[in-house]
């Protein structure tokens, strides 16, 4: 096994031509993907009603957010819609210290940020989204939520701009 | 039930953090002559291939037609394979499978990645829903620490505790010459390095590779015809979850619990920690190498943290892990894990050099992919 070259740290061929490296350069890829009449919904009634709603299976009676049209675990179709939250309990987070590129906009990622699961009222499934609170030790897992809805919205999950901690 | 199936030979590359002196395609090829080399085979030797990696990373895609010539594809059948982080373990099961199936004898199965060619948590993230998940989902870290705060909370585990799991891994790959980051290590140095996403640190974290493996797959007759001693497939097993993120049971990992379970079923293993010699397991975080024991069945849940702290998986114990010095010192993405499989399959074929595990007879492999699915595979030096 010790026999075969190990050629990691080489720069040139053997006959000395550099090894090039190329570059794809810049370019806008876009995509416009179809929400469904879910989501649509869903995203809706954020940016009109300031709510969130979810779909409940008739299966298991599990409660979804996002809401969607089918429950995983029983393969059935679900069409009752059950309002959660606004508040809810901090079921995990992450504060986010190193930056990568933004698939969304080939921007850098703005960090430290802090990315939640939160388990509104009355709903099962965990939502992902933000907290204000950029410093671990303030947070724990256990936590009361609430939303803090944005002033402009248009009808995406930023129409919450964050969760912010509930102070007794 | 199929045929019996057994690893008759395994190659990889020399892993980097970029390997400049090697296209994709001259990458596959440096696995697969080693491999071809290892089991004493010609290409002609070789029924049909399967190969996988993840498209995006590179964004040059179906490698299965611009690879041919290094894949030794050349009107041969070959499928691609592509399953995120498991797709490693999964070209494994592919390769099982269709020598089980009696159609091919001999079945090459090829994992690879140029992961500098790229951002790689860009191209992660792009697996998260880009209407409702993706802008908060941060790459392949995020989820892991976030469910690393939850079992901290749950059980008292404590960050020292991945940390002593991080030291063992990255020690391990100083044995190991193909390693990509090799490097000594205390549980200090690994407390003391920068944070990436609480709590996981940078000594905690699998870097990215360039990197590729090979394992030749043969049906009972010829493996034993052309192997003094295959790796015998005792058990492959895949269970999938995830829908949204917000889904999964993060408390424990539902696909991990129920694939093992099946797995040592097929297998016979009723005690884990006693049976299996090793472990080459899929870990890219060593918080995963606390959380994730309790998802095997060595311990209740909550145990893992006692089997960490007291050695139960170092070189020295009662179960090593990874010896390979695992995901933490090697991740080209597309081969991590076929290189779980192919590290276990040289331990049982006593080619693991500095690295080997004394008298290896059962091996226990896993394949993780986030989030959150699962491979199992269960190599045995004995024929099932």
């Amino acid at each position: 096994m010790d026999i075969y070259e190990d050629k990691r740290k080489r720069t040139h061929t053997e006959e000395g031509y550099e090894l090039l490296t190329h570059s794809s350069g810049e370019g806008d890829y876009d995509f416009g993907w179809h929400c469904g009449p879910y989501w649509s919904r869903f995203l809706a009634e954020m940016r009109d009603n300031k709510r969130f709603l979810a779909t409940k299976c008739p299966e298991c009676g599990l409660v979804f957010i996002p809401p969607r049209q089918v429950c995983g675990k029983c393969f059935a179709e679900m069409n009752e819609w059950v309002e959660v939250g606004p508040e809810g309990e901090l079921m995990g987070f992450t504060v986010v210290r190193f930056p990568y590129i933004d698939p969304n906009n080939g921007q850098m990622k703005q960090v430290p940020y802090t990315a939640i699961w939160i388990t509104l009222d009355g709903c099962d499934s965990r939502y992902l989204h933000f907290c204000n609170e950029p410093d671990e030790a303030n947070l724990e897992v256990g936590q009361r939520l609430r939303p803090v809805w944005a002033e402009k919205r248009t009808g995406t999950i930023h129409d919450v701009d964050y969760f912010e901690i509930i102070k007794e | 039930m199929g045929k019996r199936v057994g690893i008759i030979g395994v190659g990889q590359t020399h892993h980097a953090a970029k390997r400049l002196d090697a296209s994709g395609v001259e990458l596959i090829a440096e696995a697969v002559t080693r491999a071809l080399d290892d089991a004493q085979l010609t290409i002609d030797d070789i029924d049909a291939i399967v190969v996988g990696n993840m498209d995006h990373f590179e964004n040059i895609n179906y490698v299965d037609t611009w690879a041919v010539d290094g894949l030794g594809a050349y009107m041969k059948p070959v499928f691609k394979v592509t399953t995120g982080g498991t797709t490693g373990t999964t070209v494994a099961a592919s390769g099982y499978y269709q020598a089980a199936s009696g159609l091919f004898d001999v079945v090459m199965a090829v994992g690879w990645e140029k992961n500098s060619e790229s951002d790689t948590q860009a191209a992660i993230a792009t697996c998260a829903n880009p209407i409702l998940e993706r802008d908060s989902f941060a790459g392949a870290i995020g989820p892991l620490a976030t469910e690393y705060s939850m079992y901290m909370k749950a059980y008292g585990a404590t960050e020292e505790d991945a940390a002593i799991a991080a030291a063992r891994a990255r020690n391990n790959a100083l044995n190991n010459p193909y390693a990509h980051s090799r490097q000594a290590v205390t549980v200090e140095d690994v407390m003391k390095s920068p944070m990436l996403s609480y709590p996981i640190k940078f000594l905690d974290m699998c870097p990215r590779s360039d990197g590729s493996c090979a394992v030749i797959f043969a049906s009972e007759e010829k493996a034993k015809q052309l192997c003094p001693q295959p790796a015998w497939v005792h058990a492959s097993v895949v269970r999938h979850d995830y829908t949204h993120f917000g889904d999964l049971e993060w408390t424990y990992m539902p696909t991990l619990e129920r694939a093992t379970e099946r797995a040592y079923k097929l297998a016979g293993i009723t005690d884990p920690i006693k049976e299996f010699d090793m472990a080459e397991l899929y870990l890219p975080a060593s918080t995963c190498a606390v959380k994730w024991m309790d998802s095997m069945w060595f311990c209740d849940r909550g145990g893992a943290p006692e089997l960490v702290r007291k050695g139960t998986f170092h070189m020295d114990g009662e179960m090593p892990i990874n010896p390979s010095g695992g995901v933490i010192s090697t991740n080209p993405i597309g081969a991590t894990g076929l290189l779980r499989v192919g590290e276990a399959a040289w331990q049982i074929m006593g080619k693991s050099g500095d690295r080997q595990v004394e008298n290896v007879k059962k091996a226990l492999c896993t394949g993780f992919g986030g989030c959150s699915w699962t491979d199992v595979m269960i190599l045995g030096a004995e024929m099932p």
